[in-house]
């Protein structure tokens, strides 16, 4: 019998994990769509304003949500001693790094993305707007998981992780954020959303290529 | 062929250990002893690689495990404190998703067997949520039966388990020694083998 790579176990395994616990990934959703539904509860349906401000409600909301999710990456797996089996696994820890980081995004930035477009339409979005903003999250959502594993990875048993991890993280999604809504608005106003786009393919592809090294050094020094 | 040099270990502000000094050769059982806070799981981690020393070098068959990466995960098995199971997946799940990770071989056939020999061939299919602390132990330890690695380091694998598993443990460990397998283990209680294969190290408690 031929080993089926270990990367391909590994990836199995998450999704199989999250497939046992979907809860978790409909609670995700729920969090979403009832940050997104109070802005119009609090600020009123007036349909210009909610034009306005669909762009930045459904990034910050993504945004959010995949914080919640931040905690589920490595604080399991490191309670019950798998991280360490990962970490003796005889393949380079930047690629398990990568790999989880994968799982994350499918199953905790994947189904925003397929969500917004829905809730695009109660912010009452134009088809091609709807379009960018999609497109933009399709993007930006994946940098958001890069980004999150490095935070993730250094707060690691630290007390109080979950806030810290905000603290950490949250400032660093601030270009995603601008560049992401900032297409939308772009879009919206008439103007082509490439410059935007083309920035969070930049942010992404710098994401991919640095964002497991430094989220693997990150897990070395917090198992030591 | 794993030898150690003036191993040094701190924890905080306090030196656990310093200049240790021992090499365990292929057919023997390295039994680390002393009390709690001593250091044993440190030197363990340490000898598989997931710390590194303060000072000192660990060498396996004359390498630097520093420099080895990989080619000397493929050498060992570990198996922790934490058992490093799933609650969400059933005893049959885990091992083969702890085998595959560990780049061995994961056969269903096998892992059933293995699951058999340790007692559990009833809860093969059952979440790993319904089973008692030493009933998981035993699926963490079930590895050993599918496990062609030489060199293996268990932190406490006595820890929950009842006599007839002990037992069946201690059985295996001497068959593995007696293939010219190498064994690093911590237990509070004496093993059940054959003295001249077994060597004790004692880790005196800082003061």
């Amino acid at each position: 019998m031929k080993l089926a790579p270990i990367w391909y176990s590994l990836l199995r395994r998450e999704l199989l994990l999250a497939a046992r616990r979907g809860a978790d990934v409909v609670a995700l959703l729920f969090f979403f769509m009832i940050a997104v539904s109070l802005f119009p509860l609090g600020i009123g349906a007036d349909p210009a304003l909610l034009r306005l401000i669909a762009p930045g409600v459904l990034w910050v909301a993504a945004l959010l949500s995949t914080m919640l999710s931040l905690n589920r990456l490595f604080a399991g797996d490191y309670a019950d001693g798998t991280l360490e089996q990962l970490l003796l696994s005889p393949q380079p820890l930047v690629l398990t790094v990568a790999i989880k980081t994968l799982a994350h995004w499918l199953v905790s930035g994947l189904p925003l993305v397929l969500l917004a477009p829905l809730l695009a339409v109660q912010f009452d979005l134009a088809g091609r707007e709807i379009g960018v903003l999609t497109l933009s999250l399709l993007l930006g959502t994946p940098v958001l998981s890069l980004i999150g594993t490095i935070g993730a990875a250094l707060t690691l048993g630290v007390r109080g992780a979950g806030v810290l991890v905000a603290v950490l993280v949250l400032p660093l999604y601030i270009p995603v954020l601008i560049f992401g809504a900032g297409a939308v608005v772009a879009s919206a106003a008439g103007l082509s959303p490439q410059a935007g786009l083309s920035l969070l393919g930049a942010l992404l592809a710098l994401g991919v290529v640095f964002g497991p090294y430094a989220a693997a050094l990150a897990l070395r020094i917090s198992l030591e | 062929m794993l030898s150690v040099h003036d191993l040094s270990c701190e924890r905080g502000p306090r030196m656990l250990f310093e200049g240790l000094n021992f090499s365990v050769g292929p057919g023997t059982l390295l039994h680390v002893q002393g009390g709690n806070g001593s250091g044993k799981t440190s030197l363990l981690r340490m000898l598989c690689g997931l710390a590194s020393p303060v000072a000192g070098k660990i060498f396996w068959n004359g390498q630097n495990i520093g420099d080895m990466d990989e080619d000397y995960a493929e050498q060992l098995i570990y198996v922790g404190h934490h058992p490093a199971l799933k609650d969400d997946l059933s005893a049959m799940e885990n091992l083969r998703f702890a085998q595959a990770l560990a780049g061995q071989t994961a056969d269903i056939a096998q892992i059933r067997d293995a699951l058999g020999t340790v007692g559990l061939q009833q809860a093969v299919n059952l979440p790993l949520r319904v089973l008692s602390q030493g009933q998981r132990r035993r699926v963490a330890l079930a590895r050993l039966w599918l496990s062609d690695r030489p060199l293996w380091i268990l932190d406490e694998p006595f820890a929950a388990l009842d006599a007839a598993a002990i037992a069946l443990v201690e059985r295996r460990l001497e068959a593995h020694l007696a293939q010219g397998g190498m064994v690093v283990l911590t237990t509070h209680q004496e093993p059940a083998i054959a003295q001249e294969l077994m060597h004790a190290l004692y880790l005196q408690v800082a003061a």
